[in-house]
């Protein structure tokens, strides 16, 4: 048997089609992904605006607070247990379809990202897309630490798209996680 | 409770867990009256499918009583209800379409990476089926946790006893949709494959179908004896070449649609290579699918080839070049169960269906082991086994 690997993932050049570990960013990891997801771009958009809803499905985001300017402060769970505070600020939105932040210098972790919403021209809901960029914990063996924990960028916007989209969707995010394990089991909408 | 947990190949044991609880808005929490081993759930007792971890609890074909409901879920406590395998939410592109094996978002999106990178996209939730596909308890078990209650579970009337409609869940859909997918016309003869529980309500749904005359191939003297019963004629492939005996009964022409229900051999997903697509995203394991290519070579030119088998990887030496030059249709799928269920149910209520005479063995679920262990080794007497949590 031929020993040639076979593709199963399709070859896209797109960068907004893909789901790329280095995709031109300022810092060291970053991605862009993309889902459709079947509700009305305003309603998405709406609740991505405020990012205190972002907990709800943004797995390692404890806690989100909003300050003047467009500037916010995000609790995140980092690897082996600690935790970070990222401060950001809103650099570019344009209502409805887009949304871009930046960290600001007191943030423990230079990032940056986009988002942004499309109507499905063929009538079939949303397109989202997302670019998330970061310079991971402590260089280098951070991303190693990172990968261990599936928290790289592309694992980490995969997994929170599909959360998004699942809780925009069906009105819950689905685990087989006993309550006790569940990621915010209170949260219901 | 009590609960049929995997600790590993050809070992599972009945122990006590803790009772599943409410997690999100529209679930529901059955209390479990009867449940069925399925032949698939010996890949899992053969440790052939990657993603098991010990404790897990086992089971997808399960019925049984609503003990409690989420905020959000449309059923009542005491509604007798039938749970099918595949779990899906009911809003996403696929659920639309009616192609609930397809849901989008019952897989939790820390499970279905695996999934994703193995198949370009993410498979659905299944109960107790490895956390390939979720990692949701199963239901050979007392009690069971059913997410998106308001979409899956079909009621059903007090008065029909469970044996008759607990099908409903798993093999009874999927031997419809695997006749539907033959596109069976006036005046067919279809040639199934395997006569396990899978293959003989094949056959049945072929029948109900329209199929002119059923060839049922298998070994087992016991299975093929059942299909017989059923209005099949039978062929034995350790006595008789499969192609040539299926030649003469047609006069040359060749079975107008070919079923292959048996899918993957034991070798089934080769753990390894799995594991290892998830790592390299370029290898899958090689499925052994003899059967598919006799379907494919069986089949009269221009027929159908349906395969509700199930298969895992990659196929080596398809026959493709027969498949195309004699202008072949495959479908194939894991079932859509939702979308027959109603249709289903009146069958059984009009009595034109026997879902029970397969049944070979009802177990107390205490006993579930060894219901395993005589499915896997002595399948020509066990032919389905019904358990029952007492």
């Amino acid at each position: 048997m031929s020993e040639q690997p076979m593709s199963t993932d399709a070859e896209v050049e797109s960068t907004a089609f893909t789901d790329k570990d280095r995709v031109e960013g300022e810092h060291e990891a970053a991605s862009v992904r993309a889902v459709l997801i079947n509700r009305p771009r305003q309603e998405l958009y709406d609740f991505w605006r405020d990012f205190r809803n972002l907990p709800a499905f943004m797995e390692n985001v404890k806690s989100v607070e909003i300050m003047e300017s467009g500037r916010s402060s995000w609790i995140v769970a980092g690897p082996a247990g600690a935790d970070f505070e990222l401060v950001s600020e809103i650099t570019e939105e344009r209502p409805g379809e887009y949304i871009a932040w930046r960290s600001l210098e007191e943030s423990d972790i230079d990032h940056e990202g986009w988002i942004e919403f499309r109507d499905n021209p063929f009538g079939r809901g949303t397109e989202v897309r997302v670019f998330i960029s970061y310079d991971p914990p402590a260089g280098p063996v951070g991303k190693v630490v990172a990968k261990v924990l599936q928290r790289e960028p592309r694992i980490q916007a995969r997994r929170e798209l599909r959360r998004f989209k699942q809780l925009m969707e069906t009105g819950e995010i689905p685990t087989s996680k006993a309550p006790d394990a569940a990621p915010r089991a209170d949260r219901h909408l | 409770m009590r609960a049929l947990t995997w600790h590993g190949k050809h070992n599972v044991q009945v122990d006590t867990v803790p009772d599943p609880q409410i997690v999100n808005p529209r679930d529901a929490i059955i209390k479990v009256t009867s449940t069925a081993i399925c032949g698939s759930d010996l890949h899992l007792y053969d440790s052939m499918i990657p993603g098991m971890s010990n404790g897990d609890i086992l089971g997808h074909e399960f019925m049984g009583v609503v003990e409690e409901v989420g905020p959000r879920s449309t059923l009542k406590v005491g509604q007798r209800v039938v749970v099918p395998f595949v779990i899906a939410c009911g809003s996403c592109f696929f659920c639309g379409k009616q192609q609930y094996s397809a849901c989008d978002n019952s897989n939790p999106a820390d499970k279905s990476d695996a999934s994703e990178i193995a198949y370009g996209y993410p498979m659905s939730g299944l109960f107790g089926y490895s956390h390939m596909t979720g990692g949701y308890a199963g239901g050979q078990a007392e009690y069971v946790r059913v997410p998106y209650s308001d979409i899956g579970p079909l009621v059903v009337p007090d008065g029909v006893e469970d044996d008759k409609v607990l099908f409903l869940t798993d093999i009874f859909p999927t031997g419809w949709m695997a006749a539907e997918n033959a596109e069976i016309e006036p005046g067919d003869t279809v040639a199934v494959w395997g006569c396990g529980p899978v293959g003989l309500f094949t056959i049945k749904s072929c029948f109900l179908q329209g199929a002119a005359r059923v060839i049922a191939i298998d070994h087992l003297p016991r299975r093929l004896e059942l299909a017989k019963k059923n209005g099949a004629e039978v062929l034995n492939y350790h006595e008789v070449k499969v192609r040539e005996a299926l030649m003469e009964m047609t006069a040359g022409i060749g079975p107008d649609a070919c079923i292959d229900a048996v899918g993957m051999e034991a070798h089934g997903f080769s753990p390894d290579n799995i594991i290892d697509a998830v790592k390299q995203e370029t290898k899958l394991g090689t499925d052994r699918q003899h059967v598919l290519r006799e379907t494919i070579m069986a089949c009269r030119k221009g027929g159908r080839v349906s395969v509700p088998g199930v298969y895992g990887g990659i196929g080596d030496k398809l026959p493709i070049g027969a498949f195309m030059q004699k202008g072949l249709t495959i479908r194939t799928g894991q079932t859509h169960v939702q979308k027959y269920l109603p249709h289903l149910l009146d069958l059984i209520l009009e009595g034109r269906i026997d879902t029970t005479d397969l049944i070979s063995h009802r177990l107390p679920l205490e006993q579930a082991a060894e219901g395993y262990r005589n499915f896997h080794d002595n399948p020509d007497e066990w032919t389905k086994v019904v358990l029952k949590p007492q």
